[in-house]
């Protein structure tokens, strides 16, 4: 727990005229460390990544990498990232594409060739090692992008956005590769509108309108969830589609309600503590009754948005 | 009913790759349809073969009454298409947008403008229709998308992952917006990563290289293809210890899942809650919890994709040049 911070930001701030993109965020990732930072897009997060990557400069506050100024060439060569464009030379193949970042970081052949076979194997793009990166379908050209950002095994790693259009099996074996590096020592920052994945970091920043507004331990957030979940049922369990278009607007007027969505053949409602007993009374006479349920990370999501996302 | 959608040995070849290979279903009116698959399965590829913008290598479709391999042009006129790639004026507002992509599709004057107040109304756009899209978020960008998609007023619209990397609420509200459409009676063919939005879909078509591996509503897909019993294991760092989950007698699937992991055990076999936190306690890290769930559709997913792979060899794709 007592591992040196591997990136520190303190107050850090970006304008872009009048958008305040970064406005005053403070964190501080240790090495081993796995850091979320979850929110809508807008929130900050891509600006709060080029800062740190040191493409961008701070107009307030201050970023340290590895102790030292995000913009100092020493700091590079430590730094992985992957940015949410495109990153990649279209025109070159997968196995180009590698290469050419394999020559950029001077990686030994025989320590190239031991990573590179480890990469392709989770990206399962190794059948495709001839094909150009623009001939990919767009997960594929992800996991490339992905491949390349960690064949040189850097100190810090960026990540924003990496898994968008990822398939949900490549999905888990990228998280799944993460967690060795992570367990090695790596400290990774990674941007994502994916809750589930959220919940998998070691602690999470929820970002809005360039600001964190809640940071902690996925599991102590949502042990500190101050409403309640449920799911709605009806007479044989399961809703029909009918009762689920009829409650769903119900449920949404309804004043004890924080939020509603679908949830597979049933409902899923955050309820405000202690309000349950009259959402129930609201639904019994249409035929359907609440079921407690544990709160999931994307509810506590949606319930500190649709509070407007204030502090 | 004729269906909107016919699709028969539909195959698509680049030189010696197989991208899509015999595949064969058909989607009725007003239906929304699923299609799934990882990446690279060949979901883009089929969707540009039914907008008749990639003519097929061999097979055909009926898509609105117009064959893909006759009369690709007419068939532009009755769909509307939402590509993966983002395909807006970055530095046009949404209405400016509309009002280039009505001009492409013949309409103008009134016509033109009641139906650009009508999807702006629709899709909510109404506050900043004159920002430029390359500033908007992208919740809201692809909204002006789905826009552009149906300012014809098609009667089929094709969304190439409309939510990838959207976040939760933005998610939520563009699915209402495609079950509003769906409503209206519009016939909607949707592709997508996200296996809860998945749930929505009447019915699903799952991919797996190139072939259409399974096609069932979400409720049979569930029962046929992840039989057994799912548990719900939570645990410090579960994801490091997978692998002594995976050693246990029946275990077909152990993986990564929420702040958890899911863990599909075979009918009969001698795995349960006990021998589960026995195995993890063992590895050193005793869990907090241990509970049987419904299987999602994303365990359907990692079951059907799996095993077919499996069954295929991932190289199977690839064939001889002759
Ligand atoms: N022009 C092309 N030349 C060569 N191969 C291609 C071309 N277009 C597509 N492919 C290949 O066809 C396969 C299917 O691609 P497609 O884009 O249909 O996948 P997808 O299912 O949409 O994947 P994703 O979920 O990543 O979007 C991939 O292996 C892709 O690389
Ligand atoms: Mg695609």
């Amino acid at each position: 727990m007592n591992a040196p911070a591997a990136i520190e930001v303190r107050g850090l701030a970006r304008a872009f005229g009048e958008v305040r993109a970064v406005d005053g965020v403070d964190f501080a990732i240790r090495e081993g460390e796995l850091y979320g930072l979850v929110g809508a897009d807008g929130a900050g997060k891509t600006t709060t990544v080029r800062l740190l990557a040191g493409l961008l400069d701070p107009d307030g506050g201050e970023a340290r990498v590895l102790g030292l100024d995000p913009r100092d060439p020493r700091v590079r060569e430590q730094v992985g990232l992957m940015p949410q464009q495109y990153s990649l030379y279209g025109d070159l193949s997968v196995g180009e594409n590698l290469h050419f970042f394999g020559r950029l970081f001077c990686i030994p052949r025989a320590e190239y060739r031991r990573r590179v076979d480890r990469l392709l194997a989770i990206t399962r793009l190794g059948p495709f090692l001839d094909r150009r990166a623009s001939a990919l379908s767009g997960g594929m050209y992800k996991k490339l992008a992905l491949a390349a950002a960690l064949l040189h095994e850097p100190r810090v790693l960026l990540l924003d956005e990496p898994t968008n259009g990822v398939d949900p099996v490549s999905r888990r074996e990228l998280w799944e590769l993460l967690y060795e590096f992570v367990g090695e020592g790596m400290a990774v920052l990674v941007c994502t509108p994916y809750m589930d994945e959220a919940e998998r970091c070691h602690r999470v920043g929820m970002m809005n309108a360039g600001r964190i507004l809640d940071e902690g331990a996925p599991a102590e957030l949502v042990a500190r969830f101050p409403h309640e979940t449920f799911t709605v049922e009806g007479g044989a369990g399961e809703l029909d589609a009918a009762a689920r278009a009829r409650l769903h607007p119900v449920l949404e007027a309804a004043p004890e309600v924080v939020a509603a969505s679908p949830a597979g053949p049933t409902l899923r409602v955050v309820v405000r503590r202690g309000a349950a007993g009259a959402l129930a009374g609201r639904l019994a006479p249409l035929g359907a009754r609440l079921a407690p349920t544990r709160p999931e990370f994307e509810d506590l999501y949606l319930a500190r948005m649709a509070a407007g996302g204030a502090a | 009913m004729t269906p909107a959608i016919r699709v028969e040995h539909l195959t698509r070849r680049f030189g010696a790759f197989t991208a899509v290979r015999d595949v064969s279903f058909h989607v009725e009116k007003g239906e929304i349809f699923g299609y799934l698959g990882a990446n690279g399965a060949g979901k883009s590829t089929t969707i540009r073969m039914l907008c008749g913008l990639l003519a097929p290598s061999e097979g055909d479709a009926v898509v609105a009454g117009h064959r893909v391999s006759r009369e690709p042009e007419a068939i532009k006129w009755r769909i509307g298409y939402m590509s993966q790639k983002f395909s807006l004026y970055r530095d046009l507002g949404a209405r400016e947008n509309l009002e280039f992509y009505g001009g492409a599709y013949g309409l103008g004057g009134r016509r033109l403008r009641r139906r650009i107040a009508e999807v702006v109304e629709l899709t909510d756009l109404a506050e900043v229709r004159d920002v430029p899209t390359g500033e908007l978020p992208g919740g809201i960008r692809q909204r002006v998308a789905l826009a552009n998609a149906i300012l014809h007023e098609p009667e089929i619209v094709f969304l190439d992952e409309p939510t990838a990397g959207v976040d939760p609420v933005s998610r939520r509200a563009f699915w209402r917006l495609i079950r509003h459409m769906a409503e209206a009676g519009t016939t909607v063919f949707v592709t997508t990563h996200y296996m809860d939005e998945a749930e929505y879909c009447a019915r699903i078509g799952l991919m797996v290289a190139g072939r259409l591996a399974a096609l069932d509503t979400p409720a049979a897909l569930k029962r046929r293809h992840a039989p057994g019993t799912t548990w719900h294991v939570e645990a410090p760092a579960i994801l490091r210890h997978l692998a002594a989950l995976r050693r246990l007698p029946g275990v077909v699937e152990a993986t990564a899942f929420g702040r958890g992991a899911h863990v599909r055990v075979a009918e009969g076999a001698p795995t349960g809650e006990a021998e589960l936190r026995a195995a993890l306690a063992a590895a050193g890290v005793p869990p907090t919890l241990v509970e049987p769930v419904a299987p999602t559709l994303e365990d359907v997913f990692l079951a059907v994709a799996s095993a077919d792979e499996q069954a295929a060899g991932t190289a199977a794709a690839w064939e001889d040049p002759a």
